[in-house]
């Protein structure tokens, strides 16, 4: 391989942004390295345990991918605004619409998604960590690596170009055999792994640390929702797991898992796919109404209506989520009565969304309504999200998705469900947790430009989409002739993306200005909430609580607060036992990023070296002995006095 | 602020409706022309008034609550009341989506079996055959009982049931033709199966709609329902004027590449069914290599030239009109 083929050349697009990416990188470092600040990089970040830390960390990848997802979709939107345009050409355009998709879903909601729990979820119950801190750290750092090496692919080799669902025969050898598909491959695969440790820590950690009292009906709605979607991750992310193993071994090692020839069965790619994807749409949609019920709840300033019914609703979606899978593909020719069972029980997920729905707007009834701007994302969410469920409902009744399947109809919908379902909601958590993550707010003033702009401009981009689907245009194409009348739907389609784009740019105004001017002085329970997290100080402490505190009901800290009960007693105050800082994850995920890269380019000799560095990573591992150590009691009283004054 | 909100909503309120009426007659799948396309659109506009009374009932509900309910500067120190929840309430609105899923569900799964067999009032005829191999990124229509083979466009006789017999040579596709039906995959060794009917002579739109590739968007067709008499006519035509289709020229059809009309005497079926394997015989995974270096364009324009070859060389004896397929009727509007 030649060194103009490692590198993708010969477009303007992707040779400046290779410039811009060397660039950036440069100043980075130069910056670090001015301002001394790699030490304090290594040791507060980058071989961090702190779940908090961790979760900011994920924030902040997520928006990084959201800024380049987002810029993908920009692009689209940019090409098909007009007829027969051409700023992209059809192989460039296959290209972005992958990348889109693939980086929206699990590098965008995913780690956003993970991230918020990960400072959340510790503190809504009570704990000091999760359950397996260094493991969480790993879960994060190759989940990064994943993240990185998919991102490679747009300036070294080339990106993948079969789609972000990546359907065989297509996505194979035998039509795509450049390195394009092996990134999607690996890069997903090492990604998974990351996010399987993150659902296997999740559940441990929700049924084993829990605040003493805290029973399951007692739990944080939030809570509720991160412990279903972590289960769903542990059922469904090892088929993915699978599905992408029979890939690499497709493409990189000649099997006939998914091929045309050799009695392959390329169907059997969109079966595990499906059965993976399905449940990752739950996945990402389940811990947003987690989400949207706390912010609900707090601002409407009542409990959360129908508690019970809430948390048997999630679980009954969770269980129907793994039934539904076919539903993606009811035209590959089966019976009758296949296509109708899916159709009833992707109809009946309908059913316990409609409970929810009815329950977040009692709760809002008899309330007493503030409009902040986490309360309004959250508002937000259930008109436009219920026109992504009952357009969903339409796309369920097989016959009638012969006509909307593969359509901008189609794309239109899961739009409308994963923007208000995902994105809306990781606002909605980001100006609501905010001041617990960093000590101040974010600016409700720019907050609200940031609202009203991304949710008009929302609906702008996709609401044309319907009707475009409608007559007879199908997604990917990356152009159209004049004749189709497509033009005017998609011109203000496009118009829309870049009132929807420059809402991001008021959220990332937001946070530079908030970060230099916002006040610091905003106690611990800023919101008057009434879950645990708000019991301890903004941002919170490494430890999370000084003293693990003891939980009678429901909203526990909301009672205690009406019952002057919020104190700490300095007799109560005992050495705190904390994890250490470890390097190995961040390590082992180099070395995993580098197999991974290696086994893109189909370089055996070289992964396998790299993967001896997996090896080191892990024994090295086995003979770390350390057992963490305690905050004595005097620094614990320090830290508490300073955010509580005195202490009882 | 408050105020402008509840018009936002009001007018998305209203966006729906109106657009869904005023486009009625214009959108593709809301203008059927035959049995199949009009029982699929019947569901269609049944589900859309049902969704669109669930979809009224909350944001009425929304409208209301949200704005009843707002805080307000005169309201003290005011604090709502602790809400459990009520059982029946909870009940009724577990029930309500029950019967909406219900009420939907009857009639869907009456269509989902209608749509699988020749359409009603069409049983006792005998179909007309053709056969449908997609590849990348045309179409090749085979009629085994009239040993004819067309590519990117098909005549049928209007008013005459119509059996598909899908498969691909290659990559998945999908064959949809909005006006007449629903879609159906195209998969290499295996065959689906889809009937149409047109009501009356006219030209239908169709495409692929399953991503496959570089000229994905360029894969449409044109369905051409004609008369008995001018079906008859265009066969004997054919018969007449059109060369043989030889091996030798199938295997350059194939060949990765966007491509305009043509016809032929014989069809492939004679020497391969794609739906029972061998397809791998033609696949060149060479020819979908993707350099993004400048050699790029050279190739490109190699496989051009292949393409005009193709085109001219058939031009002569084409009945039909080569045209670029990109140009095949959806001028509706």
């Amino acid at each position: 391989m030649s060194w103009d083929e490692f590198f993708v050349t010969g477009d303007p697009l992707i040779l400046a942004s290779q410039i811009g990416i060397g660039l950036t990188m440069v100043g980075l470092i130069a910056l670090i390295t001015y301002l001394k600040r790699w030490k304090w990089l290594w040791s507060e970040w980058f071989t961090t345990v702190d779940h908090k830390k961790i979760g900011i960390m994920y924030v902040l990848a997520g928006v990084l991918m959201f800024f380049r997802g987002g810029v993908d979709g920009l692009l689209m939107k940019a090409q098909t605004s007009r007829p027969e345009l051409d700023i992209l050409d059809a192989q460039h355009y296959d290209e972005i619409f992958t990348t889109h998709g693939v980086i929206m879903i699990l590098f965008m909601a995913m780690p956003l998604l993970i991230g918020i729990m990960n400072v959340v979820i510790p503190l809504q119950i009570g704990a000091r960590d999760v359950a397996f801190p260094k493991l969480n750290a790993f879960s994060f750092w190759i989940f990064f690596a994943g993240a990185m090496l998919f991102n490679l692919s747009f300036v070294i080799g080339g990106s993948p170009d079969a789609g972000w669902t990546s359907y065989f025969p297509l996505a194979g050898k035998e039509f795509t055999p450049g390195v394009g598909n092996n990134y999607y491959a690996l890069s997903l695969q090492i990604a998974g792994i990351g996010t399987l440790a993150t659902g296997i820590n999740f559940v441990v950690t929700i049924i084993k640390m829990r605040a003493p009292g805290m029973s399951w009906m007692k739990l944080p709605i939030f809570t509720w929702s991160a412990f279903i979607t972590n289960i769903i991750i542990v059922a469904a992310f090892p088929i993915l797991t699978v599905a992408l193993l029979f890939m690499t071994l497709d493409r990189l090692f000649g099997t006939h898992f998914f091929t045309v020839a050799a009695g392959g069965d390329p169907m059997l790619w969109l079966n595990l796919f499906w059965l993976w994807g399905h449940p990752e749409v739950y996945i990402v949609v389940l811990p947003a109404f987690g989400m949207f019920s706390e912010v609900i709840a707090t601002f409407a300033r009542k409990n959360l209506y129908g508690y019970k019914s809430m948390v048997y609703a999630i679980a009954g979606i969770a269980f129907l989520s793994m039934l539904v899978w076919v539903h993606h593909f009811y035209t590959m020719g089966n019976s009758a009565a296949v296509n109708s069972i899916f159709s009833l029980t992707t109809m009946m997920i309908a059913i316990p969304t409609g409970v929810k729905i009815f329950n977040w707007l009692f709760t809002l009834r008899k309330g007493r309504i503030q409009f902040t701007t986490s309360m309004l994302w959250s508002l937000a969410f259930i008109p436009c999200f219920t026109i992504g469920g009952v357009t969903g409902v339409m796309l369920a009744m097989a016959a009638a998705d012969y006509q909307y399947h593969n359509t901008m109809f189609l794309v239109a919908h899961f739009h409308y469900v994963l923007i208000p379902g995902v994105v809306f909601a990781v606002f909605a958590a980001l100006y609501y947790w905010w001041p617990k993550m960093f000590g101040f707010k974010l600016n409700e003033k720019i907050g609200k430009w940031h609202f009203w702009l991304f949710v008009i401009g929302f609906n702008l981009t996709f609401m044309p989409m319907f009707f475009v689907g409608l007559d007879g245009m199908s997604r990917r194409m990356y152009t159209y002739a004049e004749s189709t009348g497509w033009g005017a739907w998609l011109g203000f389609s496009a118009i829309g993306s870049l009132v929807m784009a420059a809402g991001f740019a008021a959220l990332c105004y937001n946070i530079y200005w908030s970060f230099r001017y916002a006040s610091r002085d905003v106690g611990n329970d800023p919101w008057n909430a009434r879950t645990l997290e708000w019991s301890t100080a903004s941002p919170a402490p490494h430890y999370n609580f000084a003293v693990v505190p003891e939980v009678e009901t429901l909203d526990d800290f909301w009672y205690k607060k009406k019952k002057g009960e919020t104190g700490l007693k300095k007799a109560d105050l005992k050495p705190v036992h904390m994890p250490s800082n470890s390097w190995t994850p961040i390590v082992l995920a180099g070395a995993f990023g580098l197999v991974g890269f290696f086994l893109v380019f189909e370089w055996i000799p070289l992964a396998i070296i790299a993967a001896v560095g997996i090896v080191i990573g892990l024994v090295a591992n086995t003979f770390d002995y350390d057992d963490g150590y305690h905050i004595p009691v005097d620094e614990l009283e320090e830290e508490e006095r300073e955010w509580r004054g005195d202490l009882e | 602020m408050k105020a402008m909100k509840k018009l936002i909503y009001a007018l998305t309120l209203l966006f729906i409706p109106v657009l869904l009426a005023g486009c009625e007659s214009k959108l593709l799948v809301f203008d059927p022309k035959g049995p199949v396309a009009r029982s699929l659109t019947d569901l269609i506009v049944y589900s859309i008034i049902l969704m669109l009374v669930v979809v009224v009932i909350i944001f009425v509900l929304f409208t209301y609550i949200v704005w009843k309910y707002r805080a307000r500067k005169d309201d003290g120190d005011f604090e709502p009341k602790e809400e459990k929840g009520n059982h029946l309430l909870e009940i009724t609105w577990f029930t309500i989506p029950i019967i909406i899923v219900i009420a939907l569900m009857i009639p869907t799964m009456k269509t989902i079996y209608e749509v699988e067999d020749i359409p009603k009032g069409y049983k006792d005829e005998e179909p007309l055959v053709i056969n449908v191999t997609s590849a990348d990124w045309k179409w090749i229509f085979s009629y085994p009982e009239q040993d004819i083979e067309t590519v990117n466009y098909i005549n049928i006789p209007a008013d005459h049931p119509v059996q598909f017999k899908l498969t691909s040579a290659g990559t998945m596709q999908s064959f949809w033709v909005p006006q007449l039906g629903g879609q159906k995959y195209t998969m290499a060794n295996m065959q689906t199966n889809l009937y149409l009917v047109a009501d009356k002579p006219g030209s239908f739109y169709g495409r692929n709609t399953n991503f496959n590739g570089q000229g994905y968007a360029h894969m449409e067709f044109e369905v051409q329902a004609q008369t008995e008499e001018d079906f008859n006519k265009w066969v004997h035509e054919v018969h007449n004027t059109a060369i043989d289709l030889s091996e030798e020229k199938y295997s350059e059809i194939l060949k990765p590449g966007v491509l305009g009309r043509m016809t032929f005497n014989g069809t492939h079926l004679e020497w391969i069914d794609h739906a029972h394997g061998g397809s791998e015989k033609y696949i060149d995974s060479e020819l979908y290599r993707i350099d993004h270096g400048d050699d790029e364009e050279d190739q490109e324009e190699d496989h051009e030239e292949d393409h005009e070859d193709v085109q001219e060389e058939n031009e002569n004896q084409d009945t039909e009109e080569t045209s670029d397929s990109a140009t095949t009727d959806h001028s509706h509007h």
